[in-house]
């Protein structure tokens, strides 16, 4: 090394111009890449809605699949608390200029938007949004075919973000996503796995009186309806499961899912469903799960 | 100082970062499930010896030696934010796949080791080659313990289906070890014992040698 130079007015202008250019440099590759990061969140978050409605094979889809694809889904604000509809008009008075582009976890931090929950918040997000952004796939009678509802609850580290779609019943869970987390990898992070989220295809998320039964349970303690969790992620599988319980609520997507259900004239009935969960193996695009299908009649099989 | 070319390829066998010296295995644990994850990591964390090495040693002699290694860090930390930047800007799913192991390139000890071994007392260019040889020799590592967990734990390599699964009518039943971290560890040692039986001049002499037990345990009055 050549000879250290150590006096002090020397040593604070090296780290002082250090810092400047390296900040410079950092400040303006992230400034300047920013739109394209946004976009790609974007697409992704698209994707992610199509995974949750089992619409996306990631083996063979590409981006231009997904927009394809994506234009079945209706784009709606519903009314938290109303579990209704808001029209161009009442979208303009309630102050969203575009509902495409409305984003209700920003809506969080805008009083007019949202609501404080206080000390009633179990998934741990503090603020309510009044208006949620709901996918909805019709059927060709014009009938809700599925919703996929946008969640976010506190995991362990972070804010867990993710969408859940239910079947034409408001009742049976279709799929679940998460495309946001800071959970830790190898074992929160794990949520994200297709193996995982196939386990909450086809569970009654309603009890007969209108109550949320489901969650992620932990080993040891199966429940019917119930997700089981994965070792070493208890708080990761305690967030999810309080955010799910949160969204289909009363505070969350209740009322709307009430209402859908009324309007459709379905009732909760967790015996008929069996038929609709059997016709569903075809469905699921998500690979492991296409494995899980094509693994049962083998066990079946051998049992016979 | 050692003509270009033995600093470019020396790294890659004879003096291989993570099988002689023992450096940066913790990412060699951690990304290498899958070649293509394995592949990027090999990319950036190339990009990031060679140029912090290049830039260290343009202002080596500039560095005041009490506050050295914060101002190689300084450096390395930059280059790392600006490839994670670029990452999430120019391939989405890689960078989601890879979430914090890029951030932890500056955790490395390779990018750290190079800087304070040979960037400090060498000029820009051979310093930048020699960041590009480590790179290289990580990448040989990381390459070969990515085939071996990808195409025995998936029977995949690249994503293409080579072994056919079970699962899918296949005959090749996937070895869920080979996807955990431990059996890194494994794969690791098995590369070492290769390149110590091909260039046994690497092989290091025993630190110690166990005397034989002299009496017997009757007098021995032992624990």
């Amino acid at each position: 090394m050549s000879k250290p130079k150590s006096n002090n007015a020397k040593t604070i202008s090296v780290a002082l111009t250090l810092c400047l250019v390296c900040s410079v440099l950092v400040s303006a590759v992230a400034v300047g890449l920013k739109p394209a990061q946004v976009e790609n969140a974007r697409l992704d978050r698209n994707k992610n809605i199509l995974v949750a409605a089992g619409m996306y094979n990631a083996e063979s889809d590409t981006a231009a699949d997904v927009a394809q694809r994506f234009k079945d889904f209706e784009v709606e604000i519903v009314d938290l608390n109303e579990g209704t509809y808001l029209d161009d008009e009442a979208l303009k008075v309630a102050g969203i200029p575009d509902r495409n582009a409305y984003d209700a976890s920003q809506a969080t931090k805008n009083q007019a938007l949202s609501e404080d929950l206080g000390s009633n918040d179990p998934a741990g997000i503090g603020r309510k949004p009044k208006y949620a952004k709901v996918y909805v796939k019709n059927d060709d009678a014009g009938q809700p075919e599925m919703v996929v509802l946008p969640i976010q609850g506190y995991g362990l580290w972070g804010t867990i973000y993710g969408f859940l779609t239910l079947e034409s019943d408001m009742n049976t869970i279709k799929g679940i996503s998460f495309y946001e987390h800071k959970e830790t990898p190898g074992l929160g992070a794990r949520i994200e796995e297709p193996e995982w989220r196939a386990k909450w295809s086809g569970i009654h998320s309603y009890d007969e009186n209108g109550d949320v039964a489901t969650g992620v349970t932990k080993a040891g303690n199966p429940k019917e309806n119930w997700v089981d969790g994965i070792s070493g992620a208890t708080l990761t599988g305690r967030g999810v499961s309080n955010m799910i319980q949160f969204w289909l609520g009363e505070q969350g997507y209740k009322p709307y899912l009430d209402a859908l259900r009324e309007e459709s004239g379905k009732t909760i009935d967790n015996a008929d469903t069996q038929a609709s969960q059997s016709k569903q193996p075809n469905n699921q695009t998500a690979q492991p799960t296409t494995e899980l299908a094509a693994l049962q009649p083998v066990a079946n099989g051998k049992e016979a | 100082m050692a003509d270009t070319k033995s600093i470019l390829t020396s790294p890659i066998f004879d003096n291989n970062p993570i099988a002689l010296q023992i450096l940066g295995i913790c990412s060699a644990l951690a990304v290498t499930t899958s070649m293509s994850n394995a592949l990027v990591m090999c990319v950036a964390l190339t990009l990031v010896t060679a140029f912090s090495s290049f830039f260290i040693s343009i202002i080596r002699k500039q560095i005041p030696s009490s506050i050295r290694i914060i101002v190689q860090m300084t450096i390395i930390a930059s280059l790392v934010i600006l490839v994670d930047q670029v990452l999430k800007a120019v391939a989405y799913d890689v960078s989601k796949g890879l979430s914090v192991f890029v951030g932890l390139i500056i955790t490395n000890c390779i990018v750290m080791g190079r800087a304070e071994a040979f960037a400090m007392s060498n000029p820009p260019v051979p310093s930048f080659l020699d960041g590009i040889g480590n790179g290289l020799g990580y990448s040989a590592v990381l390459l070969f313990v990515a085939t071996i967990r990808e195409l025995l734990g998936s029977g995949t390599w690249f994503g293409i289906t080579i072994l056919q699964p079970v699962t899918d009518g296949g005959w090749y039943l996937p070895n869920g070890l080979l996807l955990l971290p431990p059996s890194a560890f494994f794969i690791i040692g098995l590369f070492i014992a290769i390149v110590r039986i091909w260039k046994p001049e690497q092989i290091e002499e025993a630190e110690f040698v166990m005397k034989p037990q002299s009496k017997g345990m009757a007098h021995g009055g032992g624990h």
